[in-house]
């Protein structure tokens, strides 16, 4: 049945992640180094190893996801193990400093790391919560092919205000030509567009209604409810971008900054071996 | 003085024109009449362009004209030519109204009032019959017509068509692209027609493509208008065209006035003919379509053997080569007509064949010759083909947890019929008892021999019977257990949705479920909700019996249900004499107590099954669902679709219902019951011994399936554009890269014309892992099953 990536397997990736920061912990208690604990010492480099490691195949999760039915594991594993492990880093590559932190290329990788796994803690946020919001924004049925829902609704508005004065026409044809969806980031995100033609229209329409009599009224109150819905479905297909928007955004900063991480770790491993 | 010949051949058909041609070689003086005034008209009026196939494949042509798949065009020049060229006595123009007389001196009478005589006469008219005509006043306007060539000549006209059958069904729906159409359908609902052309025609309709006239019938034509009849009284259609698809006269009136004689009343029924194609009238002769032969390969190769046979000449059939290559896994080299014989006397349900068509049900049969101890199948394989025993003997394992358990058949017995009736796993392993000879069949063979061969589906049904109580039951069933049911049991097909039994009713027995499957719903605050969702090989309705009360839950067949229906009293005897049974019976009543009051508190879960019943996931097999609540809506499965299977995506993601966060995307269900299969000219159309359907290379693209399925999921494609490799991609950045096909795909769309072939969900059959879109699933929202796993009640409430 349908399960997590945090439950996944009855959590086995959270237990190897637990058992390698157990081991890391206590190894870290019970060596006793010369001088301060750090990344030179034989335990030093053991979590660095480890460290990169486990940086290299979380990065490989990359290509892993473009490699079509090969793999003895689902790809949820990878994912599953991605978050446990990735998360463990924060501990591991933190006791492999040994607490020293400074301004040099060795703080700037772990500086990375930590910017790439808090990019990847918000995107399991994201994913854990943004698809069931977004299912039941979308509610039983699918929002379809919304162009040709919302195309059939002006269509809708311009029958109806053929017959209504000017006033209402230019409306309902701002309202058809003007209303945008989508848009910049920004607007994505932000799921609303402060500015949207067709929301416009239905507050002036409505109050025009309130003004016109016989069958003027009868056809501007028709008017208001085929406006009314237009604007509950531009509302719900805005939301529906914006949690869209909400669950992609983090990996434009997920993915360069990893980038850098390997950039960096590389450079952080050549140096050290450099200045041995 | 009258002419007189050797052969009289009425209708210059595959078979007739073929016949024709031997005739002309072999220099026996011959005519060919044909009514109209060209060769073939049956082929000749297929659409223009259309692509004609020359199965089956395995049989070679014998004929002294020529005939290769091709287009209508080049085939029908071929003839012209070769007719030409061998000089065939044709006589166009020449409708035969009567054959009388006897061997050696029939006579043969035209419309014309013409007579020829002849010593023998072949029969080659196939069975299109007469087309039916426009019988109100006017019908001989010039703008009616009966035929439709190239819908695509007609372009924004008002065009009328009459009638509701295939033929008038696809010429409306052709030409409704570029006109504005009618269709005058006598009913009120399309229901002749093949279940692909009725979604057509209602899908057109309801798109408002086409407008309906029901219960219409035309009353008079002039020139530019239609009257007709309706239900409150008449309507005038303008148009500029009506084309008038009413159907044949079938011929079987003219062929009884030539004292031919029918075996049936049934319509469909054909003469019965010697194997060498000759009827109950010595000297008149039967061939192609008429005979029980349909297809334009074998009834040129009968046009080519009936004159050989009127010479004298015994020469083998066309398929004899390949039955001698089938038989020769047999021991011994025994002759093919020897081989036949003895599968005819020893398998009884084979015995109401003709040899025709025994020698056509074994070319495609396969030959198993078993050692003692060979598996034939295992339980759980998802092979849907039937067995014969013609020799030797086979033990079914019928128990699962106990292999002693064995039922011994032998010859002239046959098995696999639960299987191919349920659709589902193989119930049971069967093992050869000693070395043997068996026929296996494939499902369309046995499928096309109980629909054409009434005693098939009779027996079969007979023996089933006791092997599904048996299998679904108990295994320990003994004989003495099942007779008293057997005296009253009965077969009872359920249409999709119609009820099976009501809440409240009184109790008249009990329903196994030996095809389909049904829902269990009760009346709950007003409303009916689902409590249960059952599938083939369980029963139901034994409730009320056991508790001596009336009907406590209303029963409906999901998709077509056929169930074994028994008595109640017998039922209980049965019971009784089976103590195992017993214990199975009062689990299962105390399990479904148990569940239909957890139901009571959780009628959301209901809702679930209702929806998914709703989308026909009653006859999946196994079937992709979505986890909305977990779906990032990435797109991966449809990337790993079509990077694994040429570019093509195979599903659609966000097409498709959702309920309760369940989303049904548009995705092969692996039907118990394929409708893809129904209609499929080559046979390409299979499933897997693991219950993967699928289509090989062998489509000719007819698109037959696609307008079968119910559910959308087969699409026809002319397959990916070629993609720039990896390397270019990640040095120059040319192509797509890994799953990014679509817009590629898109952009670079091969041109309207080029061939396409049926493409569908495979299950990755060939892959090793299994389904790719599954696997490519980083959170774990796309799963597949099996509708038993996802309607058990500990799933639906794992779901909160």
């Amino acid at each position: 049945m349908h399960t997590s990536i945090l439950v996944f397997r009855n959590f086995r990736y959270l237990k190897i992640a637990l058992a390698l920061i157990v081991v890391a912990v206590l190894a870290y208690v019970i060596h006793d180094p010369l001088g301060r604990p750090n990344g030179g010492t034989w335990l030093g480099y053991s979590l660095g190893g480890l460290c990169a490691a486990i940086i290299v195949w979380l990065a490989w999760f990359g290509v892993r996801k473009r490699r079509y039915g090969v793999g003895k594991l689902l790809l949820e594993d990878w994912a599953s193990g991605h978050v446990y492990l990735g998360l463990s880093l924060l501990i591991i590559a933190t006791l492999h400093s040994g607490f020293q932190f400074g301004i040099n290329v060795h703080t700037l990788a772990y500086a990375l790391m930590v910017l790439v796994i808090g990019s990847g803690a918000f995107g399991l946020y994201a994913y854990m919560r943004y698809p069931r919001l977004r299912s039941i924004n979308r509610g039983e049925g699918a929002l379809g092919d919304v162009w040709a829902l919302v195309a059939g609704m002006s269509r809708d508005c311009y029958e109806i205000a053929r017959d209504l004065p000017d006033e209402v026409y230019r409306l309902v044809e701002d309202a058809d030509k003007e209303t945008r969806i989508g848009g910049g980031v920004w607007r994505q995100l932000s799921g609303r567009d402060p500015n949207c033609a067709s929301t416009r229209a239905l507050e002036e329409v409505r109050g025009m209604a309130e003004r016109y009599s016989g069958k003027d009224a009868d056809a501007a109150r028709r008017l208001v409810r085929v406006l009314a819905r237009k604007v509950e479905l531009l509302t719900r297909i805005r939301k529906d971008i914006q949690y869209k928007a909400l669950l992609d955004i983090w990996l434009y900063f997920h993915i360069p900054l990893t980038v850098a991480l390997l950039g960096a770790l590389a450079i952080h491993i050549f140096t050290v071996f450099l200045y041995w | 003085m009258t002419e007189h010949y050797q052969v009289a051949i009425v209708g210059s058909g595959p078979c007739g024109m073929s016949a024709g041609g031997r005739a002309a070689e072999q220099k026996v003086s011959h005519i060919v009449f044909e009514r109209t005034d060209h060769l073939s008209d049956t082929i000749f009026k297929y659409q223009k362009g259309k692509h004609v196939m020359a199965t089956p494949d395995v049989l070679p042509l014998r004929s002294s004209m020529p005939f290769d798949a091709g287009t209508r065009e080049t085939i029908l020049g071929k003839w012209d030519d070769q007719t030409g060229s061998l000089g065939v006595n044709v006589r166009y123009n020449a409708e035969v109204t009567a054959i009388a007389g006897e061997k050696g001196n029939f006579t043969v009478t035209l419309k014309n009032g013409e007579t020829v005589t002849a010593d023998n006469v072949v029969l080659g008219i196939g069975l299109q019959g007469n087309l039916r005509q426009l019988a109100c006043p006017g019908g001989d306007w010039g703008g009616v017509q009966y035929q439709l060539d190239d819908p695509d000549e007609y372009e924004g006209e008002n065009i009328v068509v009459i009638g509701a059958g295939d033929a008038a069904i696809e010429n409306a729906v052709a030409l409704a692209k570029q006109n504005n159409v009618y269709i005058v359908n006598r009913r009120d609902e399309f229901a002749r027609a093949k279940d692909g052309n009725r979604n057509l025609i209602e899908a057109a309709i309801k798109n408002n493509d086409i407008t309906p006239y029901y219960n219409a019938d035309p009353k008079s034509v002039t020139s530019g208008k239609l009257t007709l009849t309706v239900a409150d009284g008449e309507a005038e259609v303008d148009c500029d065209r009506i084309i008038a698809r009413l159907g044949a006269i079938a011929p079987r009136k003219f062929v009884e006035s030539c004292g031919i004689e029918f075996p049936s009343k049934d319509p469909a029924s054909l003469p019965e003919l010697s194997p060498q194609y000759e009827s109950n009238v010595p000297g008149l002769y039967i061939v192609g379509a008429l005979a029980g032969f349909p297809l334009i390969k074998q009834a040129m190769n009968q046009g080519y053997e009936v004159i050989e046979f009127i010479l004298g000449n015994q020469i083998k059939p066309a398929d004899e080569p390949l039955l001698e290559e089938k038989f020769q896994a047999l021991p011994g080299d025994r002759p093919v007509d020897e081989v036949i014989a003895h599968i005819r006397e020893n398998v009884p349900l084979l015995r109401a064949l003709t040899t025709l068509q025994l020698r056509e049900f074994l070319l495609d049969a396969t030959i198993h010759v078993p050692s003692k101890g060979d598996v034939v199948f295992e339980r759980n394989d998802y092979t849907n083909s039937f067995f014969m025993i013609v020799e030797g003997s086979a033990d079914i394992l019928i128990d699962e947890k106990d292999p002693n358990v064995i039922v011994n058949v032998g010859v002239g017995d046959f098995f696999g019929e639960i299987g191919l009736i349920a659709g589902r796993r193989r119930s049971a392993t069967v093992l050869a008892a000693e070395a043997s000879f068996m026929l296996e069949s494939p499902r369309r063979s046995m499928i096309k021999l109980i629909n054409s061969v009434e005693a098939v589906e009779r027996t079969m049904n007979e023996v089933a019977l006791v092997r599904q109580l048996r299998t679904y039951l108990s295994p320990q069933l003994t004989d003495d257990a099942i007779r008293p049911v057997l005296e009253t049991a009965e077969v009872r097909g359920f249409k999709s949705g119609h009820v099976l039994f009501k809440e409240g009713d009184a109790d008249e027995g009990v329903y196994l479920l030996r095809k389909g499957s049904v829902t269990v719903s009760r009346r709950i605050g007003g409303k009916d909700i689902v409590i249960a969702y059952v599938p083939a090989g369980h029963y139901v309705g034994e409730m009320a019996f056991l508790t001596r009360a009336r009907r406590n839950a209303t029963v409906r067949a999901a998709i077509n249900t056929e169930t074994i229906w028994m008595e109640s009293d017998k039922f209980r005897q049965m019971i009784d004499a089976s103590p195992e049974l017993r214990g199975e019976v009062e689990r299962r009543l105390l399990t479904r107590f148990i569940e239909s009051e957890s139901m009571h508190t959780r009628p959301e879960a209901g809702n679930i099954i209702q929806f998914l019943v709703e989308q026909g996931v009653g006859e999946a097999t196994d079937i992709l669902l979505i986890d909305e609540t977990l779906c990032v809506a990435c797109d991966n499965c449809e990337k790993a679709c079509a990077e694994t299977h040429g570019g093509v995506s195979r599903l659609n993601r966000e097409a498709g219902p959702t309920f309760a966060s369940i989303h049904v995307p548009t995705s092969c269900r692996h039907c118990e019951h394929p409708h893809c299969m129904a209609d499929c000219p080559p046979d390409a159309i299979h499933r897997a011994v693991d219950g993967e359907v699928y289509i090989d290379e062998s489509c000719i693209g007819c698109g037959n399936c696609e307008r079968n399925c119910p559910y959308g999921v087969i699409q026809l494609s002319s397959g990916a554009p070629k993609k720039p490799g990896l390397f270019s991609w990640m040095m120059f950045g040319i192509g797509p890269g890994p799953g990014e096909n679509k817009g590629w795909n898109k952009a670079h769309k091969k041109e309207d014309g080029a061939p396409k072939v049926a493409v569908k969900c495979d299950m990755c059959l060939n892959i090793a892992g299994g389904s790719a879109c599954v696997r490519a699933c980083p959170t774990g929202a796309a799963i597949r099953v099996s509708p038993e796993d996802f309607f058990s009640l500990s799933e639906l409430s794992a779901r909160r």
